[in-house]
């Protein structure tokens, strides 16, 4: 798999392929050093195996203060403290204890604990083995996306061809497990939301891959990291050329952004969940670590969309700026994810849910139509690769009032009638 | 006598037509019955895909075209037939087989 | 060849346990093994891009249109388990079946089939959307149009035009 990335990217890439520096390769000569001490016969699996424990690990460990920040950066939006206790615990065997409260950081290790030891209730009249199977499912399937999410210029988990659409593939099984948790419930509720969360993940998988597909059409593959090495070029050296900074790839990512929201049940489309209207959903007969492992397969999800975000529009790996380039590509990876995640919660903690038709309808109504045109947009731009000079001017206005005029006309026609809003008791 | 891995492949979906066959004709639940027929024409699809690997190919797409037409075909399929169900149910309140044996109603 | 039966061998046991299953659910979710473990034979024969569609479309898609079918097909929960057929017609189906799986088998037993154990031919993605847009784009533009009237037609055919069910 390195061999084959590397050729690659020394054919499209000479500047790049110089600076793969020592801080560059080293997780990977830290596995390499590692698998040397086994016998051969064993070395493939181990190679297999490191990627795999590497991925759970910190992703493991991105999943916990993911939730740390969320509660701590949701407490600030307002205007409270957030999780601020949980500190360095007193071990019985050591003779003193560090009484330093660690900013509350070890806050999701106590709750894991609290998780791991609540009492786990399965329903009298459940289906036991789907209800245990579904938490299991969805976290195994959340965390199989990750494997073709190019981390750095040298680390990716499973180098395919088709990469995009394993993560699709992958991505849709989680759905079985949202029905097989409300079903083996037994309890009507739990199978009424387990279908609301249905309509919602199938009518915005739509508007998702939509909005991915313009950067298939312009990158011409399907594989992450040669998605990655066609955005890896600046002008002057300074101005990054990512597919954000397209019209096509402005639009195409902000589509992105909302489906990915919707996609992944975080607010302000977390109606299958809704805490202060329904219980929890399809997980209202979960307890104790399986409600716990929905949880992180949320996240999970939630991480692996980001990535896959950053992967296509925000230039994955690459360094926004060529003479920046000496910081490790996998940095940079890791920088835009949790400028993703920060920028979810930040949205989380800014607008209000919608209600489930108001939800369909924006997919169906707007999100559809408008990824639809934006794939036109991106085909007249994959077109016109060759216009330079003034005609590159030209190709700009017209792919920006490509997408900018039916946004504002659809925008206003569906929109009539209902704004302004006025309100009785409010100013 | 040993198996080649191409008639390991062709015994495999054989056996696999036949579980649909036997299923579509031993059930009478209707959603049954077209789970049945979703599962022979699986088992065709691996025919194509075991011919394309181990078989003298004409061009090195052409069992893979073949199948993705087919899926494609057989999601078409599976919208209409189980749409169909849903509105004999809507009529007869039943899904048996035996139940929708007349065209009127 | 041992991948080959073990896949084989699981594809074919959650095929014929969902198909003598009572609990309809059940059967539906056995089957998406089933389909799961066929994409499995198609990563196995080196078909990356049509494992990931049969998982996209069956696992994804198929088996939701199933599961909601099977919901909307009911009036309780314990109408799930359907009663089983008639003996003679399990009978019957069996005879019939193990018929042809005996004649299918005698074929494939019988017939010399040149297996090369060559590599398994090459086809990227790239090429692959060059034939389909290239020398196939007229099959292509049928599927689509297949594709949209089915689904016009499912959701036509699926609708209530009565009063109760509206809004």
């Amino acid at each position: 798999m390195n061999s084959s990335g590397l050729s690659l990217l020394s054919a499209h890439l000479p500047v790049a392929a110089a600076a793969d520096g020592l801080l560059e390769r080293l997780p990977l000569t830290l596995r390499d050093t590692f698998v040397q001490w086994f016998p051969a016969p064993t070395q493939w699996l181990l190679h297999h195996l490191i990627s795999i424990v590497g991925i759970l690990a910190i992703f493991g460990l991105f999943f916990a203060f993911t939730t740390v920040a969320e509660r701590k950066l949701l407490g600030r939006l307002q205007n409270r403290l957030g999780p601020n206790r949980a500190g360095v615990p007193k071990f019985s065997f050591l003779p003193f204890h560090l009484k330093h409260k660690l900013f509350g950081l070890t806050q999701p290790f106590a709750d894991a604990v609290k998780a791991l030891t609540k009492e786990d209730i399965v329903p009298a009249a459940a289906d036991k083995l789907l209800h245990f199977l579904a938490p299991v499912l969805v976290v195994a399937f959340s965390l199989l996306t990750f494997a073709v999410l190019p981390f750095g210029r040298n680390l990716i988990p499973v180098e395919l061809d088709a990469a995009l659409l394993y993560f699709f593939a992958a991505g849709s099984a989680t759905e079985l497990t949202i029905f097989m948790a409300g079903w083996a419930s037994r309890n009507k509720y739990s199978l009424l939301s387990a279908m609301r969360a249905l309509a919602q993940v199938i009518s915005y998988e739509l508007p998702l891959l939509l909005s991915v597909i313009p950067v298939v059409l312009v990158a011409g593959t399907l594989s992450t990291q040669e998605i990655v090495v066609a955005q890896g070029f600046w002008t002057f050296g300074l101005l990054p050329h990512w597919f954000i900074f397209t019209p096509w790839g402005a639009a195409g990512f902000l589509l992105f952004l909302v489906a990915a929201l919707a996609e992944s049940n975080r607010s302000p489309f977390d109606l299958p969940e809704a805490e202060s209207e329904l219980i929890a959903g399809h997980l209202t007969e979960y307890s104790g670590f399986k409600y716990a492992l929905f949880f992180m397969a949320e996240y999970f999800g939630l991480t692996a969309l980001s990535g896959l975000g950053v992967t296509l529009f925000l230039g994955g790996w690459q360094a926004p700026c060529a003479f920046l380039q000496f910081i490790p590509s996998y940095l940079w990876f890791m920088g835009k994810l949790v400028g993703m995640i920060v920028f979810f919660i930040w949205v989380r903690g800014t607008l209000l849910r919608l209600r489930i038709d108001q939800l369909t309808r924006l997919s169906w109504q707007f999100l559809v139509p408008l990824a639809l045109i934006n794939l036109g947009n991106a085909a007249f731009w994959a077109l016109t690769g060759a216009w330079s000079g003034p005609l590159q001017i030209v190709r700009w206005a017209v792919s920006a009032a490509l997408i900018v005029v039916p946004f504002v006309l659809m925008g206003r026609s569906l929109t009539r009638g209902q704004a302004p809003r006025t309100y009785r008791y409010a100013t | 006598m040993s198996l080649s891995p191409l008639q390991l492949c062709l015994l495999f979906s054989s056996a696999l037509f036949c579980v649909g066959l036997i299923g579509a004709l031993a059930r009478s639940n209707t959603i049954l019955v077209l789970l049945g027929v979703e599962l022979m024409l699986n088992a065709a699809n691996i025919n194509f895909i075991a011919f394309w690997r181990y078989g003298p190919a004409p061009s090195p797409a052409t069992g893979v075209l073949f199948v993705i037409f087919a899926i494609a075909v057989a999601a078409a399929e599976a919208a209409v037939g189980l749409a169909l169900v849903i509105a004999v149910y809507r009529h007869r309140r039943s899904i048996q087989l035996q139940d929708a044996n007349s065209l009127k109603g | 060849m041992i991948t080959l039966t073990f896949i084989a061998l699981v594809t074919l046991a959650a095929a014929a346990v969902a198909m003598s299953q009572r609990n309809l659910i059940h059967s539906a979710l056995l089957l998406v093994a089933s389909w799961a473990g066929i994409a499995g034979f198609y990563l196995w024969a080196g078909a990356e891009f049509v494992a990931f569609a049969q998982i996209l479309v069956y696992v994804g898609a198929v088996s939701m249109v199933v599961l909601f079918a099977v919901l909307l097909t009911r009036r309780s929960h314990a109408e799930l388990a359907i009663a089983p057929a008639s003996v003679k017609r399990i009978l019957a189906a069996i005879v019939a079946g193990g018929a042809v799986l005996g004649a299918l088998f005698g074929a494939v037993l019988s017939t010399p089939l040149a297996s090369a154990a060559a590599p398994p031919p090459a086809i990227s993605v790239k090429a692959l959307g060059a034939q389909l847009l290239g020398r196939h784009t007229a099959s292509v533009l049928l599927i689509a149009v297949l594709l949209t009237v089915a689904l016009l037609g499912a959701v036509v055919i699926a609708s209530t035009n009565s009063k109760e069910d509206a809004p």
